[in-house]
């Protein structure tokens, strides 16, 4: 249960650490704080969810040890999270492929049996809801805006298409985890996510890569380049000088 | 040549049966994109339930220098405020 907890978590962390890398760069004034409003959501997930392990573990610790003193081949996020921002387009195709599987994730894990998961989902959905439309949106606006804005998606499609079927995938302990009726059955949304990512994608004139090799091992601990240096900046103040607070 | 995003005017209503207020400007490229711009700006901190986004070039003001023969005539006319009628206690809150 906590490593899927974990799963969960560690997306919304590394992820929102990522969308926080835009503060202050993003094009307009207005994308900065919604990308920034986007991070402040999973970051705030993955809280709610650190905080649940730490009271499923019961060893005492806290939401910060979870996220500030594990080290990267203990995270479970999947790669696709630990992408580099890149340019607009980059980010955009990134969050648009995450929180088409967000939002149905956490559909799906509204009907969980764990009563605390379910509650979770209930409150994150409104949130992810938002994400979805917005990152949608937004492939749709560079998609099928200029020449120059179509071949930047067209890039960043090509660029990061292989990190999203890991997200589908499950692990054993999901599929177990699933078959109690507690995790989501990546299984049944997989279709309604695919759905929905061709959907988008054909409004914008775009496609997506068919039958290509997909890229794993975030579910393991076995994580790209990337995530090292995420967590050497994330990690860096509270291993420096332990317990430090505001 | 880049292509300025136009100017958009935001009104919010804070509360059901309230009248929306203007909260501030915002650029977008199109009304959609403006709602939502508005939503992440303006109601971050539980401002509203309902959003008015008009592009400013709809938006006609007064001129300021017109401000005299526009306002000052209503100045002195108290004949036209209902203050003259004693209001039952029954319809205290109208």
């Amino acid at each position: 249960m906590n490593q899927y907890l974990f799963q969960l978590a560690d997306n919304a962390i590394i992820l929102g650490h990522r969308l926080g890398e835009w503060c202050g760069h993003a094009p307009e004034m207005e994308l900065d704080i919604a990308l920034t409003n986007i991070a402040l959501d999973l970051t705030g997930q993955a809280r709610s969810l650190y905080q649940r392990v730490a009271e499923l573990e019961g060893l005492g610790k806290t939401e910060d040890d979870y996220a500030y003193l594990r080290d990267a081949w203990e995270f479970r996020n999947s790669l696709l999270v630990e992408q580099p921002n890149g340019d607009f387009a980059h980010t955009i195709v990134r969050q648009f492929i995450f929180d088409s599987y967000n939002y149905y994730l956490h559909q799906a894990l509204t009907q969980s049996k764990d009563e605390w998961l379910a509650g979770f989902a209930a409150k994150s959905l409104k949130e992810v809801t938002y994400h979805l439309r917005f990152s949608a949106e937004w492939v749709m606006r560079l998609g099928d805006g200029t020449d120059t804005s179509h071949a930047k998606m067209v890039a960043a499609i090509e660029d990061l298409w292989s990190f999203s079927g890991e997200l589908l995938a499950p692990t054993d302990s999901e599929k177990s985890l699933a078959a109690q009726g507690i995790a989501a059955d990546l299984d049944k949304i997989k279709p309604q996510v695919e759905a929905k990512m061709a959907e988008v994608l054909a409004a914008s004139n775009l496609s997506a890569p068919a039958g290509i090799w997909m890229q794993t091992g975030g579910k393991q601990g076995q994580h790209t380049e990337h995530l090292g240096f995420i967590l050497a900046e994330m990690q860096f103040l509270q291993r420096a000088y332990p317990g430090q607070e505001w | 040549m880049k292509k300025e995003w136009p100017l958009w005017e935001v009104f919010i209503r804070s509360k059901s049966g309230l009248s929306h207020k203007h909260a501030g400007s915002l650029h977008a490229a199109d009304a959609e994109m403006a709602l939502e711009n508005a939503r992440d700006l303006y109601t971050r901190r539980n401002e509203g339930v309902s959003i008015w986004v008009v592009e400013s070039k709809h938006v006609t003001a007064s001129d300021p220098d017109d401000s005299d023969p526009l306002f000052e005539p209503a100045k002195d006319k108290i004949y036209r405020h209902p203050t003259f009628y004693v209001v039952p206690d029954e319809v205290k809150h109208m």
